[in-house]
């Protein structure tokens, strides 16, 4: 595999206080440098993203008197795709008195994320997740809660505690209100300065400190230069690389793959989640995949017929010619095993030929049973506005036919690597939320984005900041600077560039395209294989991309194809590492399953003599091999076992 | 199925903008409307003709960013967003006209991109409870009712699309406002500056050039959100008891 990375010197994450784990993160805001609130006006700090990440990072750095400016891509910070989160979110509170802890939480996330993850950031994690409780509530976001006016908790994605505070199906919709209003006072301070229909496009890195990016006006297509002390990306994840996902539209890399050129390692990249319950592909006009709720498994059964090619309407396939194969094979855990091992089981039934639906790739998920049990009243009360989204999505009633779902991306457990204070490897570049690496390891347990973004945004970051913004305010910078300058250059030859190939294919053709060979070869399997298929087959369609794209219009208007011209290059840069890092990790873990690396029955098989750590990866030269960093990964308090749900 | 589209065509702030017809065949009633608009834009773009701009992210009906008037409609036929909005809705053969949402606080950008700044600026104004992080005590500390959660929930599922406004033959945008008003209104953390608030954002929303609300009721018909009328009457009862009471902010 020389021929495809080369592999560089392991890295530490110097931050990482040690001693007893429940003590670590006060032992590291004790040790932290503080900025005296006086001295914070003369620091200002960009914050790229206004999702849950985003808005809370930069409502909280307000208050605590920074100049902070934030972007967003969408007209309006509400609109990020934070917003579209259904469950709910985790938190140890342990109202439910039923034996949940923050070291239960810590627990199950590092085992959950089949050990891949650093056991100090998950457990600080799962500590500040209390806090994260009060202060949503405090805001006024209306969580649901039972008859005595005390906050309800549902039990969500296999876990045995009920700890997922929830607001009916739109939890990330309120947490991101919540964030977005505290954003929005603080706007209204005069505290933040907020930029709208703005795209990151470059960063601006000056004596080998982050210090600024440049940002593109969707409107007027002005690019622009931002400097300020601190760069903080909370720009989301990256599943849009496989065209297909249940991310908006515009969910993209180029930020951080931006960064990633500047320096900036980007870490565990192939680590990708694929959620099983999705409403399947239903044409090739597909333009973007619907999560159905998690939840649905908890009365749901999932089947297929037991014979192939079986078409018959599924009402009249009787019981014992129907296979309800995640009870079969997981009796303990049964329909509620976990996303990886639930979707990989629906690819195998649907690859053995006994998919049902268009393209015979789907899988039945039946409401009978629990409308007979519960009654139908009972089922439309828990279920009704998911039910109402099915039809409107499909024309079929799902309390008369069963539903028909197949895994879709859902999530990026990838991202840039950071240390413990959330710092990238280019000093004075944060990273925040889901484009961070930092605490799901391989897999995510359900409910737990939310909660890290909230955490990172809220408690963690405005913790760890002021350490580095203490040496500040740096060196002024204007827009003669040299590598502010070169930045600005770069981004605007890239855009006359896309404008002049005048080519014969549009962009979308070339995303779909790309989309397809990332599924086919490094979505549910992976195999050595398809990988080094793939990699031939996106660097040739890179090549043709810059050769053949057409993009109409200029850069000086709202331009839309433009926008996304550039988001598609910086995917087909990005999906080519994604192959190579699944390529190196040739153990199955978690999201990444490798059919080399299996036990007898199918299950994933883990190598953890070779594999337990951080893949970091390095950006060389375009046309050079990246450079692979590892990061090697300790387990002092859960011990490292192979998953079992049977 | 094939579609004539009759299509708002704007090329920015400054232009007049016209009707442009298009015809989109082989139209599958399982496509969204805006899917269908992709399918338009490929072709267009493989004629050589510039793609129609439109505003859309989650598709999924829950960011608020997508919305267009189609057939006179906010958001078309049925009461949901445009995104969520399906072919089948329609007939082969039909002709459907596709414009931007038109109100004098919602300025077109390009083709049906509209700007809704003015929305931001109405929560800027007090549409948020003044709690800084780190200040909040136990979420258990203070109970809230059942049904007053209840009902701060329904108006917080305001996505802030905007189709209240562009349904409105004033082009008030009191719907929304009344919806956070209600939202935080309910709920005891709220309190404090709920006089405050009302004013504040009442306030805002008439520097906007929002038209006033004259309680005729489009606003709720097209909202896919469902948010009720009544929250208006909320809004006007928590009005006049803040000015009553002296409050001028
Ligand atoms: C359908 C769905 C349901 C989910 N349900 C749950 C759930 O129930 N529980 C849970 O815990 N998690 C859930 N998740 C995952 C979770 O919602 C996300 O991981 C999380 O919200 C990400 O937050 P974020 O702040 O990191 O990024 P985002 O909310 O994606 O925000 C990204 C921000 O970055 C901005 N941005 C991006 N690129 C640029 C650029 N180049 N220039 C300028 N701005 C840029 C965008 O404008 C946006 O403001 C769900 C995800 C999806 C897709
Ligand atoms: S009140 Fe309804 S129509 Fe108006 S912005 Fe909110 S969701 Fe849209
Ligand atoms: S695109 Fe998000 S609501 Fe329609």
């Amino acid at each position: 595999m020389i021929d495809l990375y080369t592999e560089g010197d392991p890295i530490r994450d110097e931050k990482a206080p040690d001693g007893p784990i429940a003590e670590r993160w006060d032992k590291r805001r004790f040790g932290a440098k503080l900025v005296n609130p006086a001295n914070r006006r003369k620091l200002s700090v960009i914050i790229v993203g206004t999702g849950l990440a985003g808005a809370s990072a930069a409502a909280t750095l307000g208050e605590a008197g920074y100049r902070v400016t934030s972007f967003c891509y969408q007209d309006s910070p509400r609109r990020a795709h934070s917003i579209a989160a259904q469950g709910g979110i985790n938190a140890a509170k342990n109202y439910r008195n039923d034996g949940d802890s923050i070291y239960r939480l810590f627990y199950d996330t590092v085992k959950g994320g089949d050990f891949r993850s650093r056991e100090s950031n998950v457990y600080r994690l799962s500590q500040v997740s209390v806090e994260i409780i009060d202060q949503c509530v405090a805001q006024g976001v209306p969580f649901a809660r039972e008859y005595g006016g005390l906050l309800d908790n549902r039990s969500f994605g296999g876990v045995q505690v009920s700890r997922t505070f929830y607001a009916r199906g739109q939890t990330g919709q309120q947490l991101l209100i919540g964030a977005y209003q505290a954003l929005e006072r603080q706007v209204a301070a005069g505290t933040v300065e907020m930029n709208t229909r703005h795209e990151m496009l470059e960063l601006i890195v000056v004596d080998g400190r982050a210090r600024g990016i440049i940002a593109r006006d969707m409107v007027t297509g002005e690019i622009e230069t931002h400097f300020a002390d601190a760069v903080v990306l909370a720009t989301g994840g990256y599943g849009n690389v496989f065209y297909l996902s249940t991310n908006a539209m515009g969910c993209n890399v180029t930020a951080s793959w931006r960064a990633h050129r500047k320096g900036a390692l980007f870490a565990n990249p192939c680590f990708t989640q694929i959620h099983p319950t999705c409403i399947p592909v239903s044409g090739d006009y597909q333009s973007k995949l619907t999560l159905m709720s998690e939840s649905l498994r908890n009365d749901g059964r999932i089947w297929v017929p037991k014979r192939t090619g079986d078409d018959r309407d599924p009402r009249q396939i009787p019981e014992d010619e129907r296979d309800y194969y995640l009870e079969r094979i997981y009796p303990s855990f049964g329909n509620l095993v976990p996303r990886d091992i639930a979707s990989r089981a629906a690819k195998n039934v649907c690859d053995e030929g006994r998919g049902v639906g268009p393209g015979g790739l789907g899988v039945y998920l039946d409401f009978a049973d629990a409308i007979k049990r519960m009654g139908r009243p009972a089922v439309e009360a828990k279920y009704g506005n998911l039910f109402d989204m099915y039809q409107r999505i499909t024309g079929e009633n799902p309390y008369e036919v069963p539903m028909r779902i197949y895994p879709a991306v859902h999530y990026t457990m990838g991202g840039l690597w950071v240390d413990y204070d959330l710092q990238s490897t280019i000093p004075g570049l944060f990273v925040t939320g889901e484009a961070n690496f930092s605490d799901h390891g391989a897999n995510r347990l359900g409910a737990s984005a939310l909660m890290q973004g909230l955490a990172d945004g809220y408690f963690v970051l405005p913790n760890t900041i002021n350490d580095y913004l203490a040496a500040g305010p740096f060196e002024a910078l204007d827009e003669n600077t040299p590598a502010a300058k070169e930045a600005a250059e770069s981004v605007r030859a890239r855009i006359d560039k896309l404008l002049s190939i005048k080519g014969d294919r549009t962009v979308d053709s070339f995303h779909k395209e790309l989309g397809h060979i990332m599924w086919d070869y490094c979505g549910m399997e992976r195999n050595e294989e398809g990988l080094r298929k793939a990699i031939e087959r996106i660097r040739e369609l890179r090549d043709e991309f810059w050769r053949n794209v057409r993009v109409l219009g200029t850069n000086e208007e709202l331009n839309q194809a433009l926008e996304k011209a550039g988001r598609v290059a910086d995917f087909l840069e990005l999906a080519e590492l994604m192959c190579v890092d699944a390529l190196h990790r040739r153990e199955s873990c978690g999201g990444h399953f490798r059919s080399e690396s299996q036990t007898e029955d199918g299950e994933a098989l883990r190598h953890d003599d070779e594999f337990a750590y951080v893949a970091a990866w390095e950006y060389t030269d375009a046309g050079q091999p990246p450079v692979l960093h590892k990061e090697a990964l300790e387990y002092e308090y859960v011990e490292m076992k192979q998953r079992s749900y049977k | 199925m094939n579609i004539t589209l009759r299509v708002w065509r704007q090329k920015g702030p400054d232009d007049k903008g016209r009707m442009v017809t298009y015809q989109v065949p082989d139209v599958s009633p399982d496509m969204s409307f805006l899917e269908m608009l992709d399918v338009l834009n490929e072709k267009l773009q493989l004629e050589g003709e510039e793609p129609v701009a439109f505003d859309h992210d989650c598709r999924e009906g829950i960011c608020g960013a997508c919305g267009v008037v189609i057939d006179g409609e906010a958001h078309g036929p049925e009461t949901t967003t445009t995104c969520q909005l399906h072919m089948r809705s329609f007939k082969d053969g039909d002709t459907i006209t596709v414009e931007p949402w038109r109100a004098k606080a919602f300025p077109v950008i390009k083709d049906l991109v509209v700007d809704r700044g003015a929305f931001d600026r109405i929560i800027q104004a007090g549409g948020y409870i003044s709690a800084p992080t780190g200040t909040a005590p136990d979420a258990h500390a203070m109970p809230v009712p059942k049904a007053d959660a209840d009902r701060a929930f329904d108006a917080a599922t305001c996505i802030g699309c905007g189709a209240c406004v562009a349904a409105c033959p004033n082009a008030s945008g009191m719907l929304f406002t009344a919806a956070k008003v209600t939202h935080l209104g309910m709920l005891p953390q709220g309190q404090p500056e709920r006089q405050a608030r009302v004013i504040k954002m009442v306030n805002q929303h008439d520097e906007e050039d929002f038209g006033g609300c004259t309680n005729i009721g489009e606003c709720a018909a097209v909202c896919p959100k469902g948010i009720p009328l009544d929250t208006i009457s909320q809004l006007n009862r928590d009005l006049l008891g803040a000015l009553a009471s002296g409050r001028t902010e």
